[in-house]
């Protein structure tokens, strides 16, 4: 048995030594997640434990999650970041498609100017652009409101770019065709091509959904009314306001905001991963 | 519907600077199965496409029955479309890909939308009609059984008729095939030329036919446009390619296996002298110079008192035989012979034979590649 395995190590040490670096870099990432859902459930005298052992001393994981559901207004918080995430995810889609059909299989003058400035643009952070999109909402009274949540990320050329690496690869007779047959140019867009490329909306779905429910930068800045603030600006708030130091409560609060995203993922995975190796993007 | 002629006039179009096109003016009968043939890269396709409108042209018109469409959209033309790709609309069943371009025709925007587009009411009358022309099309291609199959299903050979069925259903004034049959196995091939040629046959529909095998253009086609370099070579039947090709260039292409061209001099009175003699042929035209004479295969034959020659290979095609000959003592290219199977090569000695050609069935080309009119002094020439 032993012998065995000593002859087959030299053959499966090759295969194995990957998966353990992969396995070590999952566990990395998952650490900190491990850790929110443990003190979670830990009574305040075990918050500052530092074992890793998953089973708390006393469970306190009702009453932590009790507390975070009572103390704070969660299902407002998750109806805000529904309505958020749903309102620019709409609108980045119904702008992002069209443009990326356009660049993807059209002809124009100006064609590749446009997508250069396209991938231009992708190199542009939201904190550049973060002042003068304040003070614009700022002075149209649009503070505190949804839309300013929303409208700086109508338009995401993330999602152009995504679409039309994956539209690209559409076949252009079948697009003839549907000419000769007298589809318009939007039926085409949205019938067919789009149709085609459902892994892509997928993965674009999750990018950016998790992008805007975890966002807490730019609600920070334009909303100060917790009626109107998403999950994790609700979980801050939350925390200055009424909790104090109650890590348990904080991190029961934390494990409920991002449920829905694993969720979400776990959903959309097989067309997640499809549409990302389909479109070359990572 | 009936069949609408297409006319082409001075048609040029250039892609980057390169002319692609040059000046193309054709004619298409209604009713004419016409092909457009020609190495690839020829402009033969491009050509296709300025007729169906998924092209504009630089310069020239395009008429489908009389009326001028050049600026018309594609679905304006009346036109149907095969491509080789077959070009099937993934996601959609069979049944509704042959009906799509009925439904784009007859029914409104909002009846077309998915799911609510049911609820448009008054149309049933329609909706109808649509459902029995795709039977009926699908009857006409036997593809019944496949009607609620998604096109990744089928095989090639299956897909092919579901594009000509989706095709057919509009009964469109002309049927525009881009190299149909180019990814389908020889047998089927051969087997969807014959469908084609009935199809055309029964329709009597203008059909043009792009296609890069001469097979394929001889065998279906009313009249061949031979294509090369953006401009139309020859316009004639197949008999006529075959039988008379304007240039050399045509000579080359068309027939396999192809024509023995051979270098010849023509001499101040006219005369031919090549492979070291007087050929017996006269150029009545011709300069003075090099010229090139085109032997068919079949015109070669062994005679008693011809050009020393040595066979080389004989190569067994059923009813016909290619023997590849060498001209002894002479630098001329190999040559080719076909002959029926049940004649008998005859054996010279020490497996050389004598050969000798058909003069009057021989081409003579000039320098520049153009027909020269040909005389022969004599029937079979050595």
């Amino acid at each position: 048995m032993v012998a065995a395995l000593r002859r087959l190590l030299p053959h499966l040490l090759p295969h194995l030594l990957p998966h353990a670096a992969l396995a070590l870099g999952a566990g990395v990432m998952l650490l900190p997640f491990y850790w929110m859902v443990l003190t979670s459930i830990r009574p305040p005298a075990e918050i500052f434990n530092v074992s890793l052992w998953p089973i708390p001393e006393s469970f306190a994981g009702l009453a932590n999650y009790a507390r975070a559901a009572s103390q704070a207004p969660m299902a407002r918080f998750m109806l805000n970041g529904v309505i958020v995430c749903a309102g620019i995810l709409v609108v980045q889609v119904l702008t992002a498609v069209p443009a990326a059909y356009a660049l993807a299989k059209l002809k124009f003058p100006g064609r590749r100017l446009l997508l250069t400035l396209v991938i231009a643009a992708l190199c542009v952070p939201i904190q550049a652009l973060a002042l003068p999109l304040f003070v614009g909402l700022a002075k149209a009274q649009l503070l505190n409101t949804y839309f300013a949540q929303m409208a700086p990320f109508f338009l995401s050329v993330f999602a152009i770019f995504l679409f039309r690496q994956s539209f690209r690869s559409y076949p252009d007779e079948v697009i003839e065709a549907a000419r000769l047959d007298g589809f318009t140019e939007m039926e085409i867009c949205w019938g067919l091509v789009m149709r085609g490329s459902l892994p892509a909306l997928a993965a674009f779905s999750v990018f950016s959904i998790v992008a805007h429910w975890n966002d807490l930068y730019w609600p920070m800045i334009v909303v100060s009314d917790t009626a109107l603030a998403p999950p994790p600006l609700g979980m801050l708030l939350f925390s200055d306001a009424e909790s104090g130091a109650d890590y348990g409560a904080l991190m029961a609060g934390a494990a409920i905001v991002t449920a829905p995203m694993v969720l979400c993922f776990l959903i959309a995975r097989r067309h997640f991963i499809a549409g990302i190796t389909m479109t070359g993007v990572k | 519907m009936t069949p609408q002629s297409l006319d082409l006039v001075g048609i040029g179009k250039s892609f980057d600077g390169a002319d692609v096109l040059e000046n193309i003016d054709l004619a298409i009968r209604p009713g004419e199965f016409l092909s457009l043939v020609g190495a690839s890269g020829c402009g033969k396709s491009t050509l296709l496409r300025i007729i169906a409108g998924l092209e504009t042209p630089d310069r020239g018109s395009v008429a489908i029955g009389g009326r001028d469409v050049t600026e018309a959209d594609p679905s304006d033309r009346n036109i149907a479309m095969v491509f080789q790709s077959y070009a099937l609309y993934p996601h959609m069943s069979v049944r509704q890909n042959i009906a799509t371009p009925l439904r784009m025709r007859r029914l409104p925007l909002a009846a077309r939308l998915p799911v609510i587009g049911r609820l448009v009411p008054g149309l049933g009358a329609t909706r109808r009609e649509i459902a029995s022309a795709v039977e009926d099309a699908a009857e006409a291609l036997q593809i019944r059984p496949l009607l609620d199959r998604k096109p990744a299903q089928l095989s090639g050979g299956q897909r092919q008729r579901v594009a000509l069925a989706r095709a057919l259903v509009r009964a469109p004034a002309a049927f525009l095939m881009d190299e149909p049959l180019s990814n389908l196995d020889a047998k089927l091939r051969a087997h969807m030329r014959e469908e084609l040629a009935g199809l055309h046959r029964r329709l009597g529909a203008t059909f043009v036919y792009v296609t890069h095998d001469q097979i394929e253009a001889m065998t279906m086609s009313d009249r061949v446009a031979l294509m090369e370099a953006g401009r139309i070579l020859q316009l004639g039947t197949p008999a006529e390619l075959y039988e008379r090709p304007a240039s050399l260039s045509v000579a080359r292409f068309i027939g396999t296996p192809a024509m023995n061209l051979l270098p010849v001099e023509i001499d101040g009175a006219g005369r031919i002298s090549g492979l070291g003699r007087d050929l017996g042929l006269e150029a009545p035209q011709g300069k003075r110079g090099p010229a090139t004479l085109g032997l068919r295969p079949e015109d070669l034959r062994f005679v008693a008192n011809g050009s020393p020659a040595r066979i080389l290979r004989t190569e067994h095609h059923g009813a016909d035989r290619y023997v590849t000959l060498e001209i002894l003592d002479r630098s001329a290219p190999t040559l080719t012979l076909r002959q029926r199977a049940d004649e008998e090569p005859i054996p010279g000695a020490d497996g050389t034979v004598a050969l000798g050609f058909h003069a009057g069935r021989a081409h003579l080309f000039g320098a520049d590649g153009a027909r020269l009119v040909l005389r022969a002094r004599r029937q079979v020439a050595a």
